[in-house]
């Protein structure tokens, strides 16, 4: 079971400082939802620890290793993945190629030439894992920028969970969908929970927080003020550290 | 977009030889074989420099400075052997590494100061032809021994040696951008560069190799002009940019990124190389092909925004 550590991240843009210490801890097996008004510092936060933002100040340990100031591609193959809000994917390349980013299997052409892009494996694993998705796409050989806004998320989803990951951080990643997509969604979060991958939700719908987290943390103007237990708390609770209505 | 470039190069070949002059025989100018060496002669070497624009405007980059650093590496190399007197290799290395050299600056400005590329390689573009005519104080560089003549001027099996040297350079260019994790890379970081970023490539090494590698190109292709010309040329390779992303374009690479092929690339090149060819046996005035060059290249922009608009608003 990995175990993800953070103590007193800080970051400012410029002269906004948007993350004021957070402390949080994350264990395999574990779901967690982030939740707090719009501005608050979620996605930034989140981006600290996938490294696409380095901190100002704090420490950020993944099974009990010092990431605080490894690469964004480090933190990957450490198993610490995320589906991020804007969705971070290529339009013009197709299906498969944005599965595989960055993660291209190479074998050697005619047994010779190293670093040649093994495009029929990637055909195959990436067709694959969106069956196992239950993706509804036209061909995984289309550019991603064709696909509708849900399809491209599941797209975003599927990226994520091809490479075993530790830690999957999902950033709204419903709010593009439809009813039956939602379901299918919170659905892969409990079998990652079952396989005990750990998993930060970041979503405004709290009915999806509610029914996937067992553990909701609140985030205000870059301070983590609630942690709360799901089975320990209710909506309106959660609602009221949101706005800042609590104590 | 390939089939379309070829239709228009099969389309530019069939206007060119109808206006084509006619020769005492009664052949066309045009389709002689030695017109036609003359062609891919000088397409070798602006085909070379289109190459290194594919790569950095696939990437969503773009370097203006190709033409002049081409000038900086004919000189440094041409310096090199005959100024200094080194052996004869030197004008191979000296020029592949003022190109190779120069790229890496433009690199590493874009990357570390996060200077616009635009700006960055334009200016490339005054200080690499101004270091050219600074080592050349201005003059070309005459007399390379015969072993880089052999680079511009020999022709093996009856091809001429610069054809050859584009060919070894577009396949390998063709290998790395459509089937390595470097070419893949490029596309992505000039499709959507947080998504590169997000998945892990490295960005700012990518780019300070991507515009590396097009200084290379220029270097090669000054290397080719030296020895074609048998002279370290400071004026060589004036205006080349233009021709080197028109040729890039109307090949299929994307302005704006996220698409390159060297498949195309060269296609385009015969097609800048057809166009001069023929507008020079028609004997149209320099000035006028400048023009034609610089028209071609909007409106193969202009035709690829609003095929990419019809695409989106489908
Ligand atoms: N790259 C950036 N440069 C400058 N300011 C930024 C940047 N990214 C975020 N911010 C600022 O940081 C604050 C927090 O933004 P963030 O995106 O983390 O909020 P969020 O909690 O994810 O909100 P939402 O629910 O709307 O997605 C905002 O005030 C935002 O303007
Ligand atoms: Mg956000």
């Amino acid at each position: 079971m990995s175990t993800l550590e953070l103590s007193g991240v800080e970051k400012s843009f410029g002269a906004v400082q948007v993350l004021n210490g957070v402390d949080l801890s994350v264990s395999g097996g574990e779901v967690v939802g982030l939740v707090g008004d719009n501005g608050a510092g979620k996605s930034t936060l989140m981006k600290a620890i996938t490294g696409v933002y380095s901190t100002d100040k704090g420490r950020i340990t993944f099974d009990g290793i010092d990431i605080t100031n490894l690469d964004p591609g480090k933190r990957r193959e450490m198993g610490i993945e995320m589906i991020y809000q804007d969705l971070a994917l290529a339009p013009q390349q197709d299906v498969a190629n944005n599965i595989f980013l960055g993660r291209e299997p190479t074998k050697r052409l005619l047994g010779l030439i190293p670093c040649f892009v093994d495009k029929s494996r990637i055909d195959v694993e990436a067709q694959e894992m969106i069956d196992r998705l239950g993706v509804q796409i036209p061909s995984i050989h289309i550019p991603v920028g064709m696909l509708s806004g849900g399809q491209q998320q599941t797209i975003a989803i599927a990226r994520a969970l091809t490479f075993k990951p530790k830690l999957v951080i999902m950033d709204e990643p419903t709010a593009a969908l439809a009813v039956r997509e939602v379901e299918s969604v919170l659905n892969l979060i409990e079998q990652m929970r079952s396989e005990g991958i750990a998993t930060i939700l970041i979503s405004h719908r709290l009915n999806d927080v509610f029914a996937a987290c067992g553990r909701i943390v609140v985030l205000r103007r870059g301070n983590v003020i609630a942690d709360l237990k799901r089975d320990e708390t209710d909506m309106s609770e959660v609602v009221s550290y949101i706005v800042g209505a609590h104590g | 977009m390939r089939v379309e470039s070829l239709a228009v190069l099969f389309g530019l070949v069939v206007i060119m030889t109808i206006l084509s002059p006619v020769t005492g025989d009664g052949v066309r100018v045009f389709l002689t074989t030695s017109n036609l060496f003359n062609i891919i002669l000088a397409s070798a070497t602006f085909g070379v420099l289109a190459i290194g624009a594919t790569f950095v405007i696939s990437s969503a980059g773009i370097d203006l400075s190709l033409g002049s650093v081409l000038g900086l590496a004919s000189v440094s190399g041409a310096a090199l052997v005959v100024t200094l007197g080194w052996p004869w290799y030197f004008a191979i290395l000296g020029s592949l590494a003022a190109g190779a050299a120069a790229g890496a600056v433009n690199g590493f400005i874009i990357t570390r100061g996060r200077v616009p590329a635009f700006i960055v390689t334009l200016g490339m573009l005054g200080i690499a032809r101004g270091l050219a005519l600074i080592i050349s104080n201005g003059r070309g560089i005459y007399g390379l021994p015969d072993e880089i003549l052999f680079l511009g001027q020999a022709r093996p099996w009856g091809v001429p040696t610069p054809v050859f040297i584009l060919l070894i350079v577009a396949l390998v260019s063709h290998y790395i951008l459509a089937h390595t994790p470097f070419g893949h890379h490029t596309l992505a970081l000039g499709d959507n560069e947080n998504s590169a970023r997000a998945t892990g490539i490295n960005v700012r090494r990518q780019r300070m190799m991507l515009y590396t590698i097009s200084g290379l190109m220029a270097g090669i292709a000054g290397l080719i002009f030296t020895a074609r010309v048998n002279t370290g040329d400071p004026t060589a390779g004036l205006n080349y940019e233009l021709l080197a992303i028109t040729a890039a374009i109307i090949g299929g690479t994307n302005l704006f990124g996220g698409r390159g092929s060297i498949l195309g690339t060269m296609i385009g090149a015969l097609i800048m190389g057809v166009l001069q060819n023929g507008l020079n046996l028609m004997a149209v005035q320099a000035y006028y092909q400048q023009m034609a060059i610089g028209a071609v290249l909007i409106a193969a922009v202009w035709l690829d925004q609003l095929r990419t608009r019809g695409r989106s608003a489908q």
